[in-house]
């Protein structure tokens, strides 16, 4: 019996450790599939955890901060298209630029408003998002099997994480089943014909870019505001690149790219139960080694060992509209 | 949108490439500004330190020379892979690995005369910080992994493995702290305040050390590489367009495994800085952000060593003014100056067409009106 709660504890974890990254490879989706690189899905992500933070510490309600963290993310992913989309920068250069911007702008922002640490102070209970424990989960957790997948598995999350997950089919439902999800894939696909067909491609980029807004921001808010109680130096830790990486690995598809994201999910947790192991055969692996397993898995899994993965055609370059 | 259109070759090369760039650093130092008072401080009185800091003593402007070493060293490792279309972020990574390679090469050959030592240790650095950055340009070029996202791994990757090397393996086990025993005397670089003391000039001590001319030997060599030879041709072809380059029989593999060396390699070299010149001995962590400020280094210059240069020292200023700022005002951190980076990234990079074109018609139609007048 231990080993099963022993599996039921790291699905557990492996559920709430992919959350961001699966707001983070939808938010990439929208935005990608418009024809727009977005590697500052690290530096959205750092700032929504920041301002959710923040807003949540001053205005004492979780869903406040959530919301100031969606506008901040929207401007930023709008900065972004007026850089890259308007004035027709490197699409690159622009990224890099807010991720730096932003990785300084957080951390110097908490030290001088909240002390040199660089933290924010920590969220009490109503200003942060708990754990929601579904109907009956504490009367059904002896039943065996159908009580562990309900109430240790699938009880017991925070919002987030339930948002998440519900998002994977939504995001499919917008991308592949609407004009608008057509409209979209093609722009990304072949900009002129879209022009030509008289849908303005520049505004059909913004808009994917304030879905992905949106959506980043949820993925910070939960770093922030529920698994943590408060903001901490770069506590992004490179999560918008591993989701922008089970993106790719996904082919730009919101269901392989969900099973790319909790295949990091169960790396990460995996990572920390081994750590302080012995292994049968192999001893302790050295904790360094087995922290940098999930950088290692993205590279691994970027090499393509599994099929080659296809961009949408159009991806990175700004459109020139004929005179 | 600005729909002016500018005739390029009547634009002087002074207003696209002094012009244009000073305008939109000064956009950026103006948002940084912003940023300054918003932490609650008084943006004048941080320039004012900024300038004390940097230039108001000998010992200060040491300081200032000693961090343009570094960003000399970061900017033309992104600027050199640029030129073939690549965005090699992993400078971090790379010098953290050369780093290792100096250490290793010096304390394992210092029995040998001392400037046979230093170039060995130069060729390790260069060799370590090449060599970390060959996986990722392999896999851009074989596997199409975007190189963005594996050198950024490569950098955290980097970390571990130098933490773990530094914690079980070379760390100087007379110490609690992660790092390794220091090299012999004889084997360090010559100080600054060596240099002085010849000349008779008593100065406190300062970081700045013989590699700031091995910074410059850098420039030219870029210089000399990008744009007189062979190679330095085909690599530009493949970066500017890799379907003409290929038809014109180069191959886009050998380039970018070349481009991403040689970039790598420059990244390592920080480690001659770090190690051979000021720490003689590796900490956790001694890259300290110097291959990120690369990148805006790189951007800023227009990835020319001629612009990389003044954007070097210009960080150099940035960094040494800014822990003179840090030192005075209790609301700024050295994060404040990342930021700043970043706008200048944001600015003279991504957005750097934002005035370009009223900015280049504006001295257009002067200097016409002068040739009718």
């Amino acid at each position: 019996m231990e080993f099963l709660s022993d599996i039921a504890s790291l699905i557990n974890s492996t559920l709430r450790i992919s959350t961001p990254l699966v707001f983070a490879a939808m938010a990439g989706i929208f935005a990608e599939r418009s024809g727009v690189i977005d590697f500052s899905l690290e530096g959205k992500m750092l700032m929504a955890a920041f301002v959710a933070a923040v807003g949540s510490y001053y205005l004492g309600n979780p869903w406040l901060g959530l919301l100031l963290a969606i506008i901040v993310c929207v401007c930023l992913s709008m900065l972004h298209g007026f850089a890259s989309v308007t004035h027709k920068g490197d699409q690159v250069v622009s990224c890099v630029a807010i991720n730096i911007l932003i990785i300084g702008l957080t951390t110097a922002l908490a030290a001088a408003w909240f002390g040199q640490a660089g933290l924010t102070p920590t969220l009490n209970e109503d200003q942060r998002f708990l754990e929601i424990h579904l109907p009956f989960s504490d009367a059904l957790r002896d039943i065996p099997v159908i009580g562990t997948l309900y109430s240790d598995i699938l009880s017991g999350h925070y919002v987030f994480v339930y948002l998440a997950y519900l998002s994977v089919p939504l995001v499919f439902w917008i991308v592949f089943k609407t004009s608008f999800g057509l409209r979209l894939r093609a722009v990304g696909e072949n900009p002129s014909a879209v022009d030509t067909a008289g849908i303005n491609v520049f505004t059909m980029r913004y808009k994917a870019l304030a879905i992905n807004g949106v959506l980043i921001a949820f993925a910070g808010a939960h770093l922030s505001t529920a698994v943590n109680a408060n903001f901490f130096r770069e506590m992004s830790a490179g999560r918008g690149y591993l989701a922008l990486a089970a993106m790719i690995f996904g082919k730009w598809h919101p269901k392989t790219a969900l099973i790319a994201c909790l295949l990091f999910g169960f790396t990460d947790a995996l990572q920390i139960r081994l750590q302080g192991v012995e292994l049968p055969a192999i001893g302790e692996i050295p904790v360094q080694l087995i922290q940098a397993l999930p950088y290692i898995l993205t590279v691994v899994l970027l090499a393509g060992f599994v099929g080659k993965a296809i961009a949408p055609n159009a991806i990175g370059q700004p459109y020139i509209k004929e005179r | 949108m600005s729909n002016i259109v500018v005739d390029k070759s009547k634009v002087p090369w002074w207003v696209s490439n002094v012009i244009v760039p000073l305008v939109n650093l000064t956009l950026a130092l103006l948002v940084s500004g912003l940023f300054v008072f918003i932490a609650g401080e008084n943006p004048i009185e941080a320039v004012k330190l900024i300038i004390y800091g940097s230039f108001g003593y000998i010992q200060g402007f040491a300081y200032t020379l000693y961090y343009t070493t570094n960003f000399i060293f970061t900017g033309l490792a992104f600027a050199v892979a640029f030129h073939c279309r690549l965005f090699n972020i992993g400078g971090e990574g790379q010098a953290y690995i050369g780093g290792l390679g100096v250490f290793l090469v010096a304390i394992n050959l210092s029995f040998l005369p001392v400037p046979i030592v230093w170039l060995l240790a130069i060729f390790g650095a260069f060799l370590f910080g090449a060599a970390w950055a060959y996986i990722p340009a392999y896999l851009q070029s074989k596997r199409g992994s975007h190189v963005v996202i594996t050198t950024i791994m490569f950098n955290f990757i980097a970390s571990s493995l130098m933490i773990f090397l530094l914690v079980d393996v070379i760390r100087d086990t007379n110490q609690m702290a992660p790092h390794t025993v220091k090299l012999p005397e004889e084997i360090w670089l010559p100080s600054f305040e060596a240099f002085s003391g010849i000349l008779g000039i008593k100065i406190r001590y300062s970081p700045l050390n013989l590699t700031f001319l091995l910074a410059i030997a850098s420039l030219f060599f870029v210089w000399f590489l990008v744009w007189k030879t062979k190679w330095g041709y085909e690599m530009r072809a493949v970066g500017h367009n890799t379907q003409a380059a290929i038809y014109a029989g180069i191959s886009p593999h050998k380039n970018i495994i070349i481009a991403m060396c040689i970039s790598g390699g420059l990244a390592g070299l920080l480690g001659v800085n770090e190690i051979l010149g000021v720490s003689h001995k590796i900490q956790a962590g001694f890259p300290a952000g110097y291959g990120f400020t690369g990148i805006a280094v790189a951007l800023m210059g227009r990835n020319h060593p001629i612009g990389i240069l003044p954007a070097a020292f210009l960080f150099g200023i940035l960094y040494q003014g800014g822990s003179e700022v840090t030192f005075e005002m209790p609301n700024i951190t050295r994060y404040m100056f990342v930021a700043v980076q970043g706008l200048i990234i944001l600015f003279s990079g991504a957005l750097e067409n934002l005035f370009r074109p009223q900015i280049e018609s504006f001295f257009v139609r002067r200097l016409n009106r002068e040739v009718n007048a």
